[in-house]
């Protein structure tokens, strides 16, 4: 199978997924407790305003109605070719296009998942290949402590004791948003603040973006990076007694060679899966990092959206998380054929 | 009675052969030790809370409004002037039910259709695994936050709302052992036989699957506790004003800017030791299992 038509199936195949977990979400939401025309109301409206507000949500309709109608709704062709995104539906407490929201939330949250990303694998697999070389003596015993405790921080707990001493104490970064809010935002074109501000060329915006970004996607790089210093330090273990290896130190080869040139090169196929796998973990800390943050991201977006029931917003917000996933772990496969030319796609 | 203390004492002469020959398995057994001797602390600690405290968590001002420790206060006082060490004291409890409680449910409904599924195969295992992936592969905490804002606080509300996202850890684990095991010789013989498919499973498959879920089952544990935590965080918790370390945290945050590191930095501590001990049961526990570790 070729590269193209390897990742077109793919694509094809999150369909069927992405609309298994829609269902979920849809059946879970309105079985579960709760209203959002009381909750739009502040449960302080006639019944008769309530009856209408419910008919004009189509939350009058029997299930499977509605469960068609806003399929049908997903994609409004005017709003795709405008915008360059499908609409989603529109919100039950705003009655905006939930689309629209979630697409000027999510840039935030892309933003921090990739700087925690490349925080988690650079201390992770630094940290891991230098556990595993110095095996089971002090540097790997407090290397591993390291990532068994950062494993068993709360994420928003690490965050505000960054708070605490970078905020308040030292007083070095800001303890929250995206960037300080005397400063104008970068124009959005890809709607990260600190590649936005670069392509303007304005190095000020670019400082202060980056300087909002640091605590929390440090936060989130250092809990992650417990799970990725134990794989690392696990598979460098196992490669390193390989007869490869040996071979190559017996050529007189530099230790750091053969560290990082042979023997991370094959303990790193692993860890990269599992850098796929644990995307849907970081996404969940994210969730919390921009709640400790005042981030205003997808998951902000989601937990405010939850307290109002606004089905539509929430199953949109799914849909992007579920995309999201699946994207991420179709290029970890990509990357994971690059990286290993025995493996075919 | 007596029965029961029999029944005690040769349940611990079973246990404690058991846990003294850990401390000669090296550092992995040296893990699951210390793990066992943290978490079985702070339960006891939990348990015996009500009579040590020197104060009532729940009383507010035994003492001024966010003091910092001292002698009559070790652990200074919160923005109620509530004693913080007895809270910290007491504010296991709730995280500690939740905890259990969903590993129980996970427990009880992860297993069971792991088995059936991967043991029937067919259609049944992968429509049940399409599913269970669907919702493994998704960030577990949107679910949790989901449901537990739709059910309402609670003790069984939020445990149920946390084992939804993990009971696919628990079907994943057995299902990717019972298709192993049920291709060996032992199971074709014991179906030539003649056994029955029930029997078959419960008493030759289950038992030789059992090591892995323990394993699951103490990660399990930490990650409960710092899902209970996080709900708590996001203001979905069980009930406010009941000692709680998740909730104390979250509150005392307000303060953060006032400098009071003592309101959050303790209950945050003792989050982090709960769940740094399951994660080092599990951890030494997973590593005695996989021999490819060892050398």
């Amino acid at each position: 199978m070729g590269l193209r038509t390897y990742v077109i199936t793919r694509i094809l195949l999150t369909i069927p997924t992405l609309l298994l977990l829609l269902s979920m979400v849809f059946l879970i939401m309105r079985v579960l407790p709760g209203d959002p025309v009381a909750l739009h109301f502040e449960k302080k409206a006639e019944p008769a305003q309530m009856d209408a507000m419910r008919r004009i949500l189509g939350l009058d309709k029997p299930l499977w109605v509605q469960y068609t109608d806003y399929l049908l709704g997903l994609v409004d062709v005017n709003y795709f070719v405008s915008h360059g995104y499908p609409n989603f539906g529109k919100s039950m407490q705003t009655f905006e296009e939930v689309g629209g929201q979630i697409f000027s939330a999510f840039p935030a949250t892309l933003e921090l998942a990739l700087y925690s990303m490349v925080i988690a694998s650079v201390i992770g697999i630094l940290l891991g290949v230098a556990s595993s070389k110095s095996y089971n003596s002090i540097p790997d015993h407090l290397i591993r402590g390291f990532g068994t405790i950062a494993y068993a921080i709360p994420v928003f707990f690490l965050g505000i004791i960054f708070q605490l001493i970078f905020g308040v104490y030292l007083g070095w970064l800001p303890t929250g948003l995206r960037i300080n809010p005397r400063v104008e935002p970068p124009a959005t074109i890809t709607g990260l603040y600190t590649i936005d501000s670069l392509l303007e060329g304005n190095l000020y915006k670019f400082l202060e973006s980056f300087k909002a970004l640091l605590l929390p996607s440090l936060t989130l790089g250092i809990i992650l990076s417990g799970i990725f210093i134990r794989l690392t330090r696990s598979n460098m273990l196992e490669t390193l007694r390989l007869d490869f290896v040996t071979a190559a130190r017996a050529r007189g080869l530099k230790e750091g060679t053969v560290t990082y040139g042979y023997a991370l090169r094959n303990a790193f196929l692993p860890v990269l899966t599992m850098m796929g796998l644990q995307f849907a973990m970081l996404l969940g800390g994210a969730i919390l990092t921009e709640s400790t943050f005042s981030w205003p991201g997808l998951g902000s977006y989601i937990v405010q959206r939850i307290n109002f029931r606004d089905y539509t917003a929430i199953q949109g917000a799914v849909i992007m998380f579920g995309l999201f996933v699946t994207v991420v772990s179709l290029v970890v496969d990509v990357l994971y054929a690059y990286f290993d030319p025995r493996i075919r796609l | 009675m007596k029965k029961t203390k029999t029944k005690l004492r040769s349940i611990l002469s079973t246990l404690m052969p058991g846990l003294s020959s850990l401390s000669k398995r090296g550092p992995s057994g040296w893990m699951v030790l210390v793990g066992i001797a943290i978490v079985s602390s702070i339960i006891v600690m939990t348990a015996i809370a009500p009579w040590i405290s020197p104060y009532s968590p729940i009383l507010s001002r035994v003492g001024p409004i966010r003091a910092a420790p001292s002698l009559q206060f070790p652990l200074g006082t919160n923005q109620l002037g509530q004693d913080m060490l007895s809270r910290i004291l007491c504010g296991g409890s709730l995280m500690l039910q939740v905890s259990a409680l969903s590993v129980l449910i996970c427990f009880l409904i992860g297993v069971p259709i792991g088995l059936f599924a991967s043991y029937a195969g067919g259609m049944v295992d992968s429509t049940t695994s399409l599913v269970i992936d669907a919702v493994y592969a998704f960030p577990g905490l949107v679910i949790a936050i989901a449901i537990a804002a739709m059910l309402g606080p609670g003790v069984i509300n939020t445990a149920l709302s946390i084992a939804v996202v993990y009971i696919p850890s628990y079907f994943r684990i057995v299902r990717s052992q019972v298709l192993s095991i049920k291709e060996l010789t032992y199971v074709e013989a014991a179906r030539a036989v003649g056994a029955k498919w029930y029997t078959i499973l419960f008493r030759y498959v289950f038992p030789n699957v059992i090591p892995s879920i323990v394993v699951v089952v103490t990660i399990n544990f930490a990650d409960a506790v710092l899902t209970a935590a996080g709900l708590t965080f996001i203001g979905l918790g069980v009930a406010k004003n009941i000692p709680d370390w998740g909730w104390d945290l979250t509150d005392g945050r307000q303060y953060l800017g006032s400098g009071a590191w003592w309101i959050i930095t303790f209950p945050g501590i003792m989050i982090v030791l709960l769940a740094l001990g399951f994660t080092l049961i599990g951890e030494g526990l997973s590593e005695m299992l996989n021999p490819k570790l060892q050398r």
